[in-house]
């Protein structure tokens, strides 16, 4: 096992006021590790306010946790030299929620592709940085003719976003985080930045979070799931487990809300929240309580642990106290595991 | 409920967007009719022409946009040969509409209560206190809100909170048709869910008709009881939500139904090759020919038109001309 990164019980506050005296908890306790050689794609789903961007700016060092740790290759990241920063940003990378804020419209879309090569080094010869770039772009499903030479404006969302993906590519990252890659873009083209990002993962073997608040996508790419809930992680394991037998209420409800595109499946109503629930404030016992059917009394008491619901499922839930806990550090261990690669085959194994 | 004469007829309306290398064809001769009561679904991608149709219906279209020509007849009027006035206050009280971004449409400084308030004035109805009270009190209620948000300020009230200000105030007068432009595109799905719930209650307590414009299938297909497929500015489909999404008839709804996610099983993605043509040099003949899978020699030279390949299901494509056959 090589850790390339690792969260360590991670919690971030983000206070307010004149004398910080209002303080909301984005993320609280969160604990995570990126093992390289197993490369796997992690779904990290949330509403808006659970946390989950707040989560990759703490990965990538974008900010700093007010508790916690955040560890590259063993080592915090704010004690990290300059040249083993400079390689932190080599193999952690980037794709944004917004393809169309990424570009700086008055330079050609090749731009975004030959910088990192120059920063970093990668070519040696203006012939190798065009097969460079021409590499990536293919790798994205990109034909390099009709896409270098051209504006920002002239390219589609998707195409944007694919270039993006290219770009972070070049550099031959062990992990890339995307960040809602794909909620600005058409469903018909979205289909082709996902497929661009699966095939990092499968051909390439780079590791993937994969943010969203859409859980169709998130179960369509990933491996594994992550439910934040106001900072806190609800649910996570293997993706078929969760989506499909989702233990935790919020889960549950998250997956019942979704419109689907079927009529014949009509929406049913949202359960209300029980008694005790109603009545119940976020701030000490489970967050979700408030809005819980099944809530009683230890909900309202203190935030619950995470149990062990399946072998390859947690969830944060007195429901299923009888269950053995799972410290929080070891949320990760749940996970269906997919074995090294071996002369580029893969066993599917664990993966259930 | 649905009585024997349409609320709202558009009569191939075009909508078209002046620049310096001539104009862009947003609404390129749409028409539909929607039925009193009935939740009519408008399906497009960005582009596709979906949001300008929703602002020629409230003729708040702005240079250099302009509509062209076309009908759009709302209980036997024509609403683009009245004069600017009567329009006015044919606005919100025979024709309302929720716009996208909730947060943006309401004034940040101004409490509910005067907002809700403003769309009686502006159409002559002076209520005193208790009467205002009453009917802000009735209005909340019917979109699940407390009295108490009335004196509330917008940024105290949350995304969901604020949509739901919006219908109460689109339902204020009571409107016989309600255009809801992606209303719930900014919201998490589980406030979506409450959201869209409370809209179609609202809908069914005043019969009124309500057009949904939006991107979401899955939204449609809960929330429709027809739909009308747009691209490029023009319709290409329209039929029951359940003959759409049952047997797709144009090969553009065919391959959009297609490249939607499933939670059922994980599949191999599908993007429609290519992309949406400019409005501004539009292919000849049908508009999707570029990215069509079945184009045959036809398809490049003539238009085709909406015909009905199913009962009251409309389908603009060759394939359906008997010699074609279905893909």
């Amino acid at each position: 096992m090589t850790v390339l990164l690792e969260a360590q019980h991670v919690t971030k506050i983000f206070s307010g006021g004149m004398f910080k005296t209002t303080g909301v908890v984005a993320l609280r306790d969160f604990s995570l590790t990126i093992d390289v050689e197993s490369p796997s794609i992690i779904s990290v789903v949330g509403e808006s306010g659970s946390g989950k961007s707040t989560m990759a700016r703490l990965l990538l060092g974008l900010e700093a946790p007010t508790s916690g740790a955040v560890l590259y290759r063993g080592k915090r990241l704010q004690d990290l030299s300059r040249a083993e920063k400079h390689q932190f940003r080599r193999d952690v990378q980037i794709v944004f929620q917004d393809p169309f804020a990424a570009y700086n419209p008055i330079y050609k879309v090749d731009r975004v592709l030959e910088v990192p090569i120059a920063k970093f080094g990668l070519a040696r010869s203006n012939a190798e940085k065009r097969a460079l770039i021409e590499e990536a772009l293919e790798a994205v499903g990109l034909r390099p003719m009709d896409t270098l030479g051209r504006y920002p404006h002239q390219l589609s969302g998707g195409q944007r976003q694919r270039i993006m993906v290219a770009r972070a590519l070049l550099l031959r990252p062990k992990l890339i985080i995307a960040d809602e890659p794909v909620s600005m873009i058409d469903a018909s083209l979205r289909a082709s930045v996902l497929d661009a990002l699966r095939q990092l993962n499968q051909q390439f073997g780079i590791s993937l979070i994969y943010i969203t608040h859409d859980l169709t996508t998130a179960y369509q790419i990933g491996h594994n799931i992550i439910v934040l809930y106001s900072g806190s992680v609800a649910e996570a394991g293997g993706i078929e487990t969760v989506v499909k037998q989702p233990q935790h209420p919020y889960t549950q409800l998250l997956i019942d809300s979704i419109p689907q595109p079927n009529p014949e499946r009509q929406w049913q109503d949202e359960a209300p929240a029980s008694e005790l629930g109603q009545k119940a404030s976020a701030s000490d016992g489970c967050r979700f309580a408030p809005r819980c059917p099944h809530a009683f009394e230890p909900c309202v008491q203190a935030a619950p642990p995470l149990y062990q619901t399946r072998p390859h499922q947690v969830a944060a839930c007195y429901l299923y106290q009888e269950q053995p806990v799972v410290p929080s550090e070891k949320m990760d261990e749940v996970f269906a595991r997919r074995t090294p690669l071996t002369n580029g085959k893969r066993l599917e194994n664990g993966v259930v | 409920m649905v009585s024997a004469k349409p609320v709202l007829e558009v009569h191939d309306l075009k909508t078209y967007y002046e620049t310096l290398r001539g104009p862009v064809k947003a609404v390129d001769g749409v028409s539909f009719d929607v039925w009193p009561g009935e939740r009519f679904g408008l399906i497009g991608e960005s582009g596709s022409g979906k949001s300008t149709v929703a602002l020629s219906l409230m003729r708040l279209i702005r240079p250099p946009g302009r509509i062209e020509s076309g009908e759009i007849i709302l209980d036997g009027v024509n609403l683009l040969g009245l004069p600017d006035e009567t329009l006015r206050q044919y606005r919100l009280a025979e024709i309302a509409m929720i716009h996208q971004g909730a947060m943006n449409s309401l004034n940040p400084v101004i409490r509910v209560r005067k907002q809700i308030l403003d769309g009686f004035q502006s159409h002559g109805i002076n209520l005193d206190k208790d009467e205002a009270d009453a009917r802000i009190a009735d209005l909340l209620d019917r979109v699940g809100l407390q009295p108490a948000v009335a004196d509330m300020f917008p940024h105290q009230l949350s995304g969901g909170m604020k949509q739901r200000v919006a219908i109460a105030i689109a339902i204020s007068l009571r409107p016989k048709v309600i255009i809801a432009d992606e209303p719930t595109s900014a919201l998490d799905v589980v406030v979506q869910r409450r959201v869209m719930q409370t809209l179609r209650k609202v809908q069914e307590e005043l019969n009124a008709a309500v057009i949904l414009i939006g991107h979401d299938m899955g939204l449609m297909a809960q929330f429709a009881d027809r739909v009308g497929v747009m691209y490029a500015g023009k319709l290409v489909e329209l039929g029951s939500v359940k003959n759409l999404f049952d047997k797709p008839q144009h090969p553009y709804s065919q391959l959009l139904m297609e490249s939607l996610p499933s939670l059922d099983e994980k599949a191999s993605f599908q993007s429609i090759r290519d992309l949406p043509p400019s409005l501004l040099n539009p292919p000849p003949g049908c508009i999707f020919h570029p990215r069509c899978p079945y184009v045959m020699e036809r398809c490049k030279v003539e238009v085709p038109e909406l015909i009905e390949v199913a009962e009251k299901h409309y389908s603009a494509c060759f394939l359906h001309d008997g010699n074609g056959g279905m893909p």
